[in-house]
């Protein structure tokens, strides 16, 4: 495919995606303003940073009146999800300039991971796919700023805009992408492994739980399959 | 502390993550990390979405008017069958809103 094919189908696939992230922006915007911050500085946070998760948590910890250096060590760990992003599409980015992979970099978000790997995935050698991968970031980018806006435009005219639930877009979200990813017996493990991980280490201070979460799923999904390889292989010599 | 430097710290540090492994295209991995970065997606995703639903607001909620539960089981099944991400997402929020509606959660 063309570099201009690549683009759109990578702002159209990720069209979903910035459906969930709207009402997430716009308590962004909302809250951030309701924590005291200017409209310059609630929209230069969404711009500057682009981290929805990391930004929601810094406001939160802000109106609590929490110090800054906790908030940068919530920021670390919250975010550092995205070095596994990073880990895992390095080896479909690594042929490019760095004019290329910082920017790709900047953007890569929760949401562009989801996708971006999908079109990596799949089998088809286009030289283009970066050209997706810049689509589906700047939609996702755009988006984030828009919503951001109307949050700190329209947001405290809404009452109680934060009791509403929105953030449960962010939840449908990611189920509408992590339940198709589920095909396998070992990713199904590594899910409810995750899953009853994070219950259990809630209590963990700066959401370091996430992380144990996260590791203790993968490391089981990884176990079984190599299991599975295992007793593949002496079936077959039997 | 100033918010713009607590905003360009944030930068930093969100920035040099995200750049983390794109910084060193020389960089090859075993095949053990390579097997494990499969699992990334759903194994983080997972752990957001599950304390989500069953700890809505930080607090154990396992109790049958908790809509973030309920529309959250819906959207699985959703997920499930359909395999379609905007079935996925407005299926979660149409449930998760009526829920919320009929149990008196919403600010109306």
């Amino acid at each position: 495919m063309s570099r201009s094919q690549e683009f759109f189908h990578g702002c159209r696939d990720i069209l979903p995606l910035v459906l969930g992230a709207i009402p997430f922006g716009i308590i962004f915007g909302t809250l951030a303003i309701g924590a005291g911050l200017s409209s310059w500085q609630a929209m230069g946070m969404s711009a500057l940073v682009f981290a929805g998760s990391a930004q929601f948590i810094a406001i939160t910890l802000l109106t609590g009146g929490v110090g800054a250096l906790v908030v940068l060590l919530t920021t670390f760990v919250v975010n550092l999800r995205h070095a596994l992003y990073s880990a895992a599409l390095q080896p479909f980015v690594r042929h490019l300039p760095g004019g290329w992979r910082g920017p790709l970099a900047f953007w890569l978000t929760d949401e562009a991971f989801a996708v971006v790997q999908h079109r990596y995935a799949r089998e088809d050698d286009s030289p283009n796919k970066h050209w997706f991968f810049l689509g589906a970031a700047l939609t996702m980018y755009l988006n984030w700023q828009l919503s951001t806006l109307v949050g700190i435009a329209f947001g405290q005219a809404v009452p109680d805009i934060a009791s509403w639930g929105l953030d449960f877009a962010m939840i449908a979200t990611f189920i509408g992408i992590a339940v198709p990813m589920m095909r396998t017996r070992p990713q199904v493990a590594s899910a409810v492994v995750a899953g009853a991980v994070a219950l259990l280490t809630w209590e963990l201070p700066y959401k370091l739980g996430l992380i144990a979460a996260a590791l203790a799923g993968i490391v089981v999904g990884v176990w079984l399959e190599r299991r599975a390889e295992i007793a593949a292989r002496t079936q077959g010599d039997a | 502390m100033n918010t713009w430097l607590l905003i360009l710290g944030m930068l930093a540090i969100t920035f040099l993550i995200r750049y983390s492994f794109f910084a060193w295209p020389d960089l090859r991995f075993p095949r053990l990390v390579e097997q494990g970065l499969h699992y990334v997606p759903v194994a983080v995703l997972t752990a957001i979405v599950v304390p989500g639903m069953l700890m809505p607001g930080g607090e154990w909620t396992l109790r049958w008017d908790n809509a973030y539960l309920l529309a959250g089981i819906l959207a699985i099944v959703v997920a499930a069958f359909s395999r379609n991400l905007l079935a996925t997402i407005a299926g979660g929020l149409l449930s998760f809103f009526l829920l919320r509606w009929a149990f008196g959660q919403l600010p109306v």
